[in-house]
């Protein structure tokens, strides 16, 4: 490789052009027989109702309506608790392969939506713009072999999210039989200079390719719940049976923004989410995956500690997130909220940075170079099995 | 002769734009500017505006706009339904009550493609889905189709009126109040999701305000609310804050119209809805100077919509050469553009509702707060197979002699999502909406010689990617242009 070739792959990375040892490096190719599995809990999910503090008084001062009580807190040590309706992931961590990673966020927390999800899923600093996605910048600089179907999948959702930009090649799926019935509809043409017309002629190719290496010829005697995410965890399911895999899933849960009335909400779409994770892990273990399966909830934010008039939560800042997997270290990592020292806007701080668990898929479980696609050191989160 | 020839001069040096952009426009540019503001231009619309000027083409097109709706509305949009009702229902009651609201969802829906699809102005239905984009409110959170299409039918109302008097209305419009949680802002425990994104989405855009401003306007909004009975916007004085707050720097006891009041008079408020109807007008590439200087005439001139939308669309950037095929149609677009270029016959619009949903706009219910993000977004490999099994269906139908679309109604028409919640009845009348799609092609391709280049020009913005269509003719060559990448652009 060129030295030209190099700053082109690695893109913004100027420091470490001058160390030709590094450039050398961040080619590796990455361990991407390890699967990722990104759920993004969309809307910003309520940790602090999710991950309970139920020994903590305080919760309780400022939830008078919401908060889980301690009875029926699903107990994780003395202080931590699952709510109720997340039972089925209790099995995981019976079995040490559930990590709950807690007080997860950034500096000057954005409260918006949009920006805040942005800022997730290009790993960029709060006052940082960029363009590309986070796994985008990954696979660049360390590419998926061409022999897999396609970079990533996403599931359930138009939205790209760290799989935004650059050369990635990701899909969008919702149902892996019809995927594969239209796809004879898309013909490889080559590329244009412009850029809408560009964008049209890679999603034709990144079709094609995909459609000429997946198929649906495994049958699951796992079975999957029957709503949007279990489906969604079907359709992934079937992708990752395929011969020629993909290195990342990205599934959606949609509906956390549970500004009034979050109580019966937020208790079924956390079931949802135990039901449909647990199903992914019955499923993959049966085709012998789940030793390398990684999952990761992520989402914008966590809700506000104090509840508001409306029985619901507003946007708030650090959050709590599951890490699981065949070999995951499960327990409970990072401290629980802080909540005797709330910022002026009533908001939690935070203690882990959400680049140091990207930190830990990219180094620990892919074994490539991170510093590229975070843009700086992260400290990857101790919770994988050496 | 000296001062002629200088003139001469002059012109000669300085006229060739003004001397183009004030004679016809022309073929290419007609089409552009009918392509870009209705859903489909035909040969005779362009033909007719090739002969104007760009200005008297945006005349033309801004005085055919804001008529009044003639499709006639659904017959329960009087009817109010109060959650209070709900309440008292048995579990039975209570189903077959949200299964009737599913229905009105999409009736509603299926008014507007209806109305979309017949227009006289579609640049109106072009502005009503702008704003039904900006000011976002959602079937999904509001629940009432009633609400949703009285909103709808303000939209309308300022849709090329003046964004001011828009703004302020649109904060006390009832589904906006349900949509963004103000029903439940009260004194001394605000809910600061609509102060939020009045900010971030409606006026001033991210970066624009802080966290303490947010505060300070939630408080302002306190007592906006809803009268549960008739679903008109109530204000609740005791519920209202009337203590000082400080907001962008402005201090006083405001209520909301006093903070909506603050934020017009931002200049970047101009600035950032003029942005916004570059990218769907103009180019997904603002020019920040011409940003400006349109924004500076839209607030000159009480925010009016039409003299901002007017600029736009005389402008030397409009016309670009690489602005032209530079957007991708959004899946109305598609579906409306197709159904109106070709003129294709349709009975209910039901199945389109639902087609329109697969490709990733459900009218009425947008993903989120911020609308559809568009452009590029708009196409995944989901969606772009999704497109193109709809358009390959419509004329592979036509070729085959049988009524267009009843291929999908036997692949997936019991799986289309959500059909199955229309109950028998709808069930029944979604089949026979199928059934009911015709396109006659050989009358369409009558229109044009054979081998006529006019053809490819209608159809597509640019060249086609495909190099083999030169050599096709009759439906075959149809088929072929609008599966070309090309025809998804505008």
């Amino acid at each position: 490789m060129d030295r030209r070739e190099f700053l082109s792959v690695a893109g913004g990375a100027a420091v470490a052009a001058w160390m030709p040892g590094a450039a050398f490096a961040q080619r590796a190719a990455g361990n991407y027989n390890n699967l990722l599995i990104l759920v993004e809990l969309k809307g910003g999910n309520d940790g602090l109702n999710t991950v309970v503090p139920y020994a903590d008084g305080e919760y309780y001062n400022l939830r008078p309506r919401l908060a889980i009580s301690r009875d029926q807190v699903l107990q994780l040590d003395a202080r931590s608790g699952l709510h109720p309706s997340l039972q089925p992931l209790m099995a995981l961590w019976g079995n040490r392969e559930l990590a709950i990673v807690q007080s997860i966020g950034y500096p000057s927390a954005n409260l918006s939506h949009f920006r805040s999800i942005e800022i997730w899923d290009t790993a960029s600093k709060s006052s940082e713009y960029l363009s590309d996605g986070w796994l985008a910048r990954a696979f660049a600089a360390s590419p998926v072999p061409q022999s897999y179907a396609a970079d990533g999948i996403i599931v359930g959702s138009n939205e790209m999210g760290p799989l935004a930009g650059g050369g990635t090649r990701a899909l969008a799926l919702t149902n892996t039989e019809q995927f594969l019935r239209q796809a004879r509809l898309a013909v490889p043409m080559g590329s244009s200079r412009n850029a809408a017309l560009n964008h049209l002629l890679k999603v034709e190719q990144d079709v094609a390719q995909a459609a000429s290496s997946l198929n649906t010829n495994y049958t699951f005697r796992a079975e999957f719940p029957n709503h949007q995410l279990g489906n969604a965890f079907k359709t992934a399911a079937q992708v990752i049976a395929s011969k020629a895999g993909v290195a990342v899933v990205k599934v959606s849960h949609n509906g956390f923004d549970t500004h009034s009335g979050q109580q019966g909400v937020h208790a079924r779409l956390l079931k949802e989410l135990a039901e449909g994770m647990v199903a992914m892990r019955t499923a993959t273990q049966e085709i012998g995956r789940w030793d390398s399966t990684l999952m990761m909830t992520y989402a914008e934010f966590g809700r506000r500690p104090k509840e508001n008039q409306s029985a619901g939560t507003d946007h708030g800042t650090a959050n709590a997130h599951f890490v699981l997997g065949g070999r995951v270290k499960g327990g409970l990592y990072g401290p629980p909220p802080a909540l005797t020292r709330l910022d002026g806007n009533g908001n939690l701080p935070f203690a882990v940075d959400f680049r140091d668990l990207y930190a830990t898929a990219l180094e620990k479980w892919w074994g490539i170079n991170s510093s590229v696609a975070l843009n700086g050191r992260f400290n990857p989160v101790d919770v994988l099995k050496a | 002769m000296a001062t002629l020839k200088r003139l001469l001069m002059w012109l000669l040096l300085f006229a060739p734009a003004a001397a183009i952009a004030a004679g016809p426009m022309g073929f290419d540019e007609a089409r552009h500017l009918l392509n870009r503001t209705s859903f489909a231009a035909n040969i005779d619309d362009i033909s007719a505006f090739a002969r104007l000027t760009r200005e008297q083409a945006a005349d033309r097109l801004l005085s055919w706009t804001g008529r009044g709706v003639k499709t006639q509305a659904p017959r329960w949009v009087n009817n109010f339904e109060s959650p209070r009702r709900l309440r008292m229902m048995s579990e039975g009651e209570r189903m077959q009550f949200q299964r009737e609201q599913f229905e009105k969802g999409v009736e509603l829906r299926g008014w507007w493609l209806t109305e979309m699809l017949t227009t006289q102005s579609p640049l109106t239905e072009k502005m009503v889905l702008f704003w039904h984009n900006h000011f976002v409110s959602s079937l999904q959170k509001v629940r009432s189709p009633v609400l949703m299409y009285r909103q709808h039918m303000l939209l309308r109302k300022h849709a090329l009126g003046y964004f001011g008097d828009f703004l302020h209305d649109i904060g006390k419009d009832p589904a906006m109040v349900v949509y963004l949680d103000n029903a439940s802002n009260r004194k001394g425990q605000p809910n600061e999701n609509f102060a939020r994104e009045v900010m971030e989405l409606f006026t001033l855009g991210e970066g624009n305000y802080t966290e303490k401003d947010i505060k300070e306007a939630a408080r302002a909004f306190t007592g906006w609310g809803l009268d549960i009975d008739s679903g008109e916007f109530v204000f609740r004085q005791q519920a209202h804050d009337e203590d000082v707050k400080t907001v962008l720097g402005r201090s006083g006891s405001f209520d909301g119209d006093a903070v909506l009041e603050i934020l017009l008079a931002q200049p970047q408020t101009a600035e950032f809805i003029v942005t916004k109807m570059w990218r769907e007008f103009v180019s997904p590439n603002p020019d920040p100077n011409e940003v400006k200087r349109v924004a500076r005439m839209f607030r000159d001139n009480r925010y009016n919509i039409r003299i901002a939308l007017r600029a736009l669309l005389v402008s030397d950037a409009f016309y670009a050469p690489q602005n032209r095929a530079a957007l991708i149609k959004s899946p109305v677009e598609l579906i409306v553009g197709t159904l109106r270029q070709f003129r294709f016959e349709t009975g209910e619009t039901t199945p389109f509702v639902f087609v329109s949903r697969s490709l990733g706009q459900d009218l009425f219910a947008p993903p989120n707060v911020k609308g559809w993000p568009g452009g590029e977004a708009w196409i995944n490999s989901a969606t772009l197979l999704a497109r193109k099994q709809l358009l390959e269906r419509l004329f592979r139908a036509q070729e085959m002699r049988q009524p267009a679309l009843m291929s999908m109604n036997r692949e997936d028409g019991e799986r289309v999502k959500g059909v199955g919640k229309l109950g028998a009845d709808g069930r029944e009348r979604f089949m026979r909406a199928m059934m009911d799609i015709h396109f006659d092609g050989g009358k369409w391709l009558a229109q044009f010689k054979s081998g006529d280049p006019l053809l490819t020009r209608v159809l597509l913005p640019a060249d086609p990617v495909n190099t083999q269509i030169a050599s096709l003719e009759g439906n075959e060559l149809l088929r072929q242009l609008v599966l070309d990448p090309v025809y998804q652009l505008k």
